[in-house]
């Protein structure tokens, strides 16, 4: 009775786990295979109907050259080097000050950074527009830059974090030997927080390369697009054309499935210690 | 940094506490408190953005919002989706416990669960309209199984439309709240459940009794965040239907009224009622945890 019970539970347990991955991935996989469809094939075939000809890369070719994605994925990269560079540097600086020093108005400068996180950024974009054209940085990748690294306090707080393991012992013993704080940070604190800069790369990347709201609101212009931008003008004009704009997605999908298959290990430990604290 | 090190440890200390912390503290006064400030200052005004001089209403601005039914719906649009956390929240915590135990395959399913989170939010916009379309993958789907009864247009129906919508955005989010889960459950050390187990604990009374209270701070978080996530929801509809047919979230909203209608007044008055809504839930959700300890 008890192993009939157990095993009851266990066909239950794969059953949901599989009709789980099922749903995750059907609405991807049927994209996949529409993106290798020809036109026709596509117009007379269902979603679920497999691609007659499995190398059939015309729509890549096509998707690639008109939706000039090749632009995107240059003005990303860019954003993405530009802000992770920028994030790294000043949040792991702000978390040396804040986790090695005791100063008047550290709890000040701490609070100060955690009352920003409960204002929702959807909130204050209306106002946030305002400034960055005020500073004459709209259609730049300034703007997008100065706000990824402006809103981030999540990079502080997992370099604090991780601040704490590093014994202060290391700092006082470079301090016998006359090194100066500016050397303690740059030679040995930055170096023992590469773990944790891994995790803040990570976080940090995906969001940005996912982004859509920031690009475009403040870089309209199209020599600025970047791959979510990119592939959102293929709304419009590809209305009838679902092949193309399938190729279009599986494009901004494939350097993630990359980056995801290489880097698994750590994409798990970044988001688990970027999202609880 | 010039000879940096011929100053003394205090002087330093100074230098460095005020080198280090000038930049982020400059970012966040422009960029998260300066347009606080800036949007009180807009919501009085009727500003449209572009002109010289501002001309200040009052709370003509507010009384609009509040007195419009139009104005005010797309809060109903946010229920729906925050409703869809609970049940996005539960799937994860299902498929966190389960996977937290011995599973063949168990990366595997982790892998999958977890990956549509990585995805650019416009590609799942696509994907989705791709999904739901009249001869698209759901309605393929139902007819394969026999539901063919069943099909509907999924997103040209005003009652089905959100519903689908917030679907889209369960199966966006799922992964990361599943993925927060499996590590809170995964630091809690296996000698608790063997403990348990000796003391004849099934299943249900490990997850009820070691796991639950474990990770209710974190669910606690969650569920903060799921009223902020359901009022910022924007790309998953603003690609998928452009916030037509009664799906446009606020800030779809927003956008169009300060953007395409150049009534920048009005859109920060929404914004400053936003953020008042957000304050309120994050001030009622402290106090009622507090209670509970």
């Amino acid at each position: 009775m008890h192993t009939l019970k157990y095993s009851a539970a266990s066909f239950f347990k794969y059953l949901t786990l599989v009709f789980g991955a099922l749903a995750a991935l059907i609405p991807i996989i049927v994209v996949f295979f529409a993106s290798l469809k020809t036109n026709t094939e596509y117009a007379n075939t269902g979603p679920l109907t497999l691609p007659e000809n499995w190398l059939n890369f015309s729509n890549y070719t096509k998707a690639f050259v008109d939706g000039n994605m090749l632009l995107g994925f240059m003005n990303t990269i860019i954003i993405v080097l530009i802000s992770i560079a920028g994030a790294t540097l000043t949040g792991s600086m702000m978390a040396y000050i804040l986790a090695r020093f005791k100063f008047k108005g550290s709890k000040l400068l701490m609070s100060a950074f955690l009352l920003a996180t409960l204002i929702p950024g959807v909130t204050t974009q209306v106002a946030t527009f305002q400034i960055i054209n005020s500073l004459d940085l709209f259609n730049t990748r300034w703007a997008p830059i100065l706000m990824y690294l402006g809103t981030d306090i999540i990079a502080v707080y997992i370099f604090m974090q991780f601040l704490d393991s590093i014994s202060e012992s290391l700092d006082e013993s470079a301090m016998l030997d006359g090194a100066s704080y500016w050397t303690i940070y740059w030679r040995i604190i930055l170096p023992l927080l590469s773990p944790a800069i891994v995790t803040v790369i990570i976080v940090k990347g995906v969001n940005i390369y996912n982004d859509f709201y920031t690009p475009f609101l403040y870089m309209p212009k199209s020599s600025l697009q970047v791959v979510s931008t990119a592939l959102f003008k293929f709304k419009g004009p590809y209305g009838s054309q679902w092949e193309v704009i399938c190729a279009a997605i599986m494009i901004a999908i494939i350097p993630t499935l990359i980056a995801f298959i290489a880097l698994q290990k750590y994409i798990y430990n970044g988001f688990a210690q970027g999202s609880v604290k | 940094m010039e000879r940096v090190s011929n100053l003394s440890y205090k002087n330093q200390r100074i230098l460095i506490i005020f080198l280090f912390s000038l930049v982020p503290v400059v970012l966040l006064l422009t960029f998260s408190y300066l347009p606080v400030i800036k949007m009180f200052q807009y919501s009085f005004t009727s500003w449209d953005g572009f002109s010289k001089n501002m001309e200040y209403v009052g709370f003509d601005n507010y009384k609009t919002i509040f007195t419009r039914p139009e104005y005010f719906a797309v809060f109903k649009v946010s229920l729906y989706y925050f409703f869809a956390t609970f049940v996005q929240m539960g799937l994860a915590l299902y498929f966190a416990t389960i996977l937290s135990f011995n599973v063949r395959l168990k990366n595997w399913f982790k892998g999958i669960l977890f990956f549509p989170t990585l995805l650019n939010g416009v590609a799942i916009g696509f994907i989705f309209l791709f999904f739901f379309k009249p001869e698209g993958t759901l309605n393929t789907l139902l007819e394969l199984a026999g539901l063919g009864a069943w099909q509907q247009k999924w997103l040209l129906n005003p009652h089905l439309i959100n519903i689908s919508l917030a679907f889209a955005s369960v199966w966006r989010y799922m992964g990361m709240n599943f993925i927060i889960f499996l590590g809170a459950i995964s630091s809690i050390g296996s000698d608790i459940y063997e403990a348990s187990e000796i003391d004849g604990a099934n299943r249900w009374h490990q997850f009820r009794h070691i796991i639950l209270p474990s990770i209710k701070r974190i669910l606690q978080l969650n569920l903060i965040l799921a009223v902020s996530g359901a009022i910022g929801v924007f790309e998953i509809p603003y690609v998928m239907t452009g916030g037509s047919n009664g799906s446009s979230t606020f800030v779809i909203q927003t956008v169009d009224v300060a953007f395409k209608y150049s009534k920048l007044g009005l859109a920060s008055a929404m914004a400053v009622v936003l953020l008042g809504i957000v304050i309120l839930v994050t001030i009622l959700q402290r106090v009622l945890i507090k209670e509970e300890k």
